[in-house]
């Protein structure tokens, strides 16, 4: 023996007096933690992904679960990941294979800065008396207007409009593909959507014939391995982005393991069945910006002009740049995605280590377009990590027109954060295609979950919004004066151009 | 106003403003006055506050030799008063400036005059440009509204639009530059209110080429008329719909064409618009317009009397300057109410 066995990471046990051997645990569990042997369930932790779905299902609160029952001499600098992943590596000469958003224990911007309340010298409003504006428009806008009065007193609009997507509140849903999660979850995602009024992605699996009644509410996504792309996809989607790259791994393209490429996804995604769906890490038609400028064009021509287009980019170091240079083209959108964006499978390496946080990027982009005069002219939508209605108005107050929740909405529908999503035995029917596990997520119950959440951030931000003295979101985009920096940094304060608390 | 281009003396504007002093500290006032300057009406009249004369003009004379000619500069006449500690010292330039300087432009005149504001303004070098259009001239200062009027001699001054404001401050109290009336080129601003949105109009007005350096939240508004009237051409009205625009329910009921335009003006200058309570009195040579916030979150009356425009926080303030005022009306919130003269 040279490694041996490792410690377990959770220990699940059974409280014998409460079990009452109804089995559902053994059903529920697709990682086979549990088994019977007689009258006894038999339980091995060194399965379990601490998904939680026996707990939730266990009728008696009989079993619990601990993480890290026995761990490893305490050592500041080899932690448990770095001594685990060494073991995993040194056995398989493999690179580590991830899921969910970075997992590294960096400092969250967002939770370092605080929102403003009005106080006498202005009212604060009350948005179950007055009217709270959300509805945010993105595409590209006008760097001035011409509007002239005709003689008989009639104004005039000389400048014509391009198509803009009207959503109902800056929170819309990111893309996640069909082939990572389930159909029943994009359905009830795009339901949700078009009840409360906003849009979702598709992610690049193209698009099920069974989303089509929600196609206006669904922005169709090119990414480099252009799975399931053709003409009739990009005439159905509401809005068209281009995939250059995501925040969980910047710099590489995308992995649907074979063995989530079942009929469906593969009829879908234009593949052959069982065949891992690998998008190559750059579009190989874009070798520069003008190169992506005449993609934009491209499918703007295709789509006669009457989609808007958005760039997708991962946050890194030279996003503000990146971002200006998106916006000189005919692009009406850049998606900006933060290191904390989450992922079906993703190289642990990239997805802990590549990319910079969401607070700082949309910041800088912000900048960026404003010094050069043209922030107004396209809209930023901002991604990453997004945890509630006050992570959503700080991203705006940053300077973000809207933002793309991905993983709040999985949890919206049962998901635990175990990061397993990668193995296709999502046991919340989420991250699977597997029939039995599918059928557990019921579309209409999880339809109005996610619908229930983006509705109760929309009223905590109206809530936000008012007691700012604000009484549409359009105030509060780049209105960084409304923010504060608590115990930030000097220059990353400069950076996010915020004061600190007290100044 | 009077739209007859009759002129008034600053002494009922004095009297009208001193009705509303509860509703100020005593650190702050300020009156603007069209037609003060006949003499020199075809030069911009710069208004200056040296900290100190001797030390700091040399800087601004240089910079205006520069760019045109002085045809005369002076100190603004003023009287000492018990209360009023001047702390700095107002001077007056009429300045021509050299429109082959800025053959690119289209109005050379006032881009180079705007320009020279945010520079002399953003240096901070004891000078301060607080009134820079032609024949209109702005008289503010830290103190009570009649001893500002009476440091001024306000009475000596001839207007036929009369602005005033009398000021509780918060953000920067004592400081004379933080007084309204807020003055760039033939526009000037007061207002009564806190602009929420002002993160949001600061940062958009700077990235188009102005430089806010009062440290208070309503110059924004007179760059940003600036820029929607004289840079993008808008109508007044229009301009000011789009800083005070209608609610989305509402646009929605609007027919067809309406609702384009309204939409287009909303999306176009999202980031202009004032969030927050206001209500804003704003002139140039020609035109007053008084505005307020969408939801009308701080008082504004108006009055008429045959040629004569009043607008007003208060009406006990329109009837100090016109007891014999024939109406007196209350505006919805964001109807704009606008007054020219005769041409």
């Amino acid at each position: 023996m040279t490694i041996g066995s490792l410690p377990s990471r959770y220990r699940i046990s059974i409280d014998p007096v409460r079990c009452m051997e109804c089995e559902r645990c053994i059903e529920n569990c697709p990682y086979g933690v549990f088994r019977r042997d007689g009258d006894r369930i038999l339980v091995n932790s060194r399965n379990c992904t601490a998904c939680h779905r026996c707990i939730a299902c266990c009728p008696r609160d009989a079993i619990s679960l601990e993480e890290h029952p026995c761990d490893y001499r305490s050592h500041p600098i080899w932690t448990r990941e770095a001594r685990e992943a060494i073991y995993n590596q040194a056995r398989t000469g493999r690179i580590i294979l991830a899921g969910m958003g970075n997992a590294l224990d960096y400092p969250v911007i967002f939770d370092r800065l605080v929102l403003d309340a009005c106080q006498v010298t202005n009212p604060s409003l009350d948005p179950l008396r007055e009217p709270i504006e959300l509805r945010t428009h993105i595409g590209k806008k006008l760097a001035k207007l011409d509007l002239r009065r005709r003689e008989n007193g009639d104004i005039e609009l000389r400048t014509a409009l391009t198509p803009n997507l009207r959503v109902e509140t800056p929170i819309m849903i990111g893309h996640m593909s069909y082939g990572a999660i389930s159909l029943n979850a994009q359905m009830a995602m795009a339901r949700a959507a078009k009840e409360t009024g906003t849009f979702m992605g598709t992610g690049e699996g193209g698009l099920h014939s069974a989303l089509y009644p929600y196609q206006d509410r669904m922005i169709v996504q090119v990414a480099s391995g252009r799975f399931g792309v053709n003409i009739d996809y990009l005439e159905r989607g509401a809005a068209i982005e281009i995939k250059i790259g995501q925040g969980a791994k910047p710099g590489i393209g995308g992995h649907l393991p074979g063995e989530k490429v079942c009929e469906e996804v593969s009829r879908t995604r234009m593949i052959p069945l069982g065949s891992d769906a690998i998008s190559p890490a750059p579009h190989h038609d874009i070798y520069s910006i003008e190169d992506l400028a005449q993609l934009v064009r491209a499918l703007k021509e295709a789509t006669e002009w009457k989609k808007p287009v958005f760039v997708k980019i991962a946050a890194v170091h030279n996003v503000a740049a990146i971002a200006a240079g998106i916006a000189r083209s005919p692009a009406d959108a850049v998606v900006i995605d933060g290191f904390r964006g989450g992922t079906g499978a993703a190289p642990r390496v990239f997805r802990d280590h590549v990319g910079i946080p969401i607070e700082a990027a949309v910041a800088s982009v912000d900048k960026k377009l404003r010094d050069q005069g043209i922030r107004n002219e396209v809209s930023v939508i901002a991604s990453g990590g997004i945890r509630g209605s006050a992570d959503v108005a700080k991203t705006i107050a940053l300077g973000a027109d809207a933002v793309y929740i991905g993983t709040a909405a999985l949890v919206a529908m049962g998901c635990r954060v175990c990061g397993n999503c990668y193995r296709g035995l999502c046991p919340w029917g989420i991250a699977t295609q597997r029939p039995d596990l599918v059928q557990r997520l019921n579309p209409d119950a999880a339809s109005e979950q996610v619908a229930n959440l983006i509705r109760a951030w929309t009223l905590e931000l109206a809530e936000l919004l008012g007691a700012a003295g604000i009484n549409s979101i359009e105030s509060l985009r780049g209105n960084r004066d409304r923010l504060r920096g608590y115990m930030l940094d000097e220059s990353l304060m400069q950076v996010l151009d915020v004061r600190q608390v007290g100044a | 106003m009077d739209r007859k281009r009759r002129t008034m003396d600053g002494s009922g504007i004095r009297q009208a403003l001193s009705m509303m002093n509860e509703r100020g500290s005593g650190e702050g006032a300020g009156y603007v006055a069209y037609g003060v300057y006949p003499d020199y009406r075809d030069c911009y009249a710069l208004h200056v506050f040296f900290d100190n004369v001797r030390e700091n003009k040399d800087v601004v004379d240089a910079t205006l030799e520069q760019w045109g000619t002085i045809e005369h500069d002076e100190a603004i006449p003023t009287y000492d008063q018990p209360n009023l500690r001047a702390v700095h010292t107002p001077w007056r330039y009429f300045f021509k400036p050299d429109p082959s300087l800025a053959p690119a432009s289209t109005s050379p005149e006032d881009d180079i005059v705007s320009a020279l504001v945010m520079r002399v303004n953003t240096a901070r070098r004891g000078a301060l440009i607080f009134s820079s259009g032609k024949n209109v001239g702005v008289f503010k200062a830290g103190g009570w509204p009649e001893e500002v009027a009476d440091f001024y001699r306000i009475e000596d001054y001839e207007g036929y639009t009369w602005l005033a404001h009398n000021r509780y401050p918060t953000n920067t109290p004592g400081w004379w530059g933080g007084a309204h009336p807020f003055n760039l080129l033939g526009w000037s601003v007061v207002h009564n209110g806190e602009i929420t949105s002002y993160g949001t109009n600061r940062r958009y007005i700077e990235s188009l080429g102005y430089t806010c350096t009062m440290y208070t939240d309503t110059e924004v508004v007179a760059y940003l008329i600036d820029l929607l009237v004289r840079r993008h051409g808008l109508d007044l009205d229009l301009a000011v719909r789009a800083l005070a625009p209608p609610f989305w329910e509402e646009i929605d009921r609007m027919p067809e064409a309406e609702r384009e335009w309204n939409r287009a003006l909303r999306l176009t200058y999202a980031p202009a618009m004032m969030n927050g309570p206001f209500a804003i009195v704003a002139a140039d040579a020609d035109t007053m317009v008084g505005f307020t916030d969408r939801s009308k979150l701080r008082p504004m009356v108006v009055g008429e009397c045959a040629d004569r425009l009043y607008i007003s926080s208060e009406e006990a303030a329109i009837r100090a300057m016109e007891p014999k005022v024939e109406s007196i009306t209350m505006p919805a919130a964001g109807e704009p109410v606008i007054g020219r003269v005769a041409p």
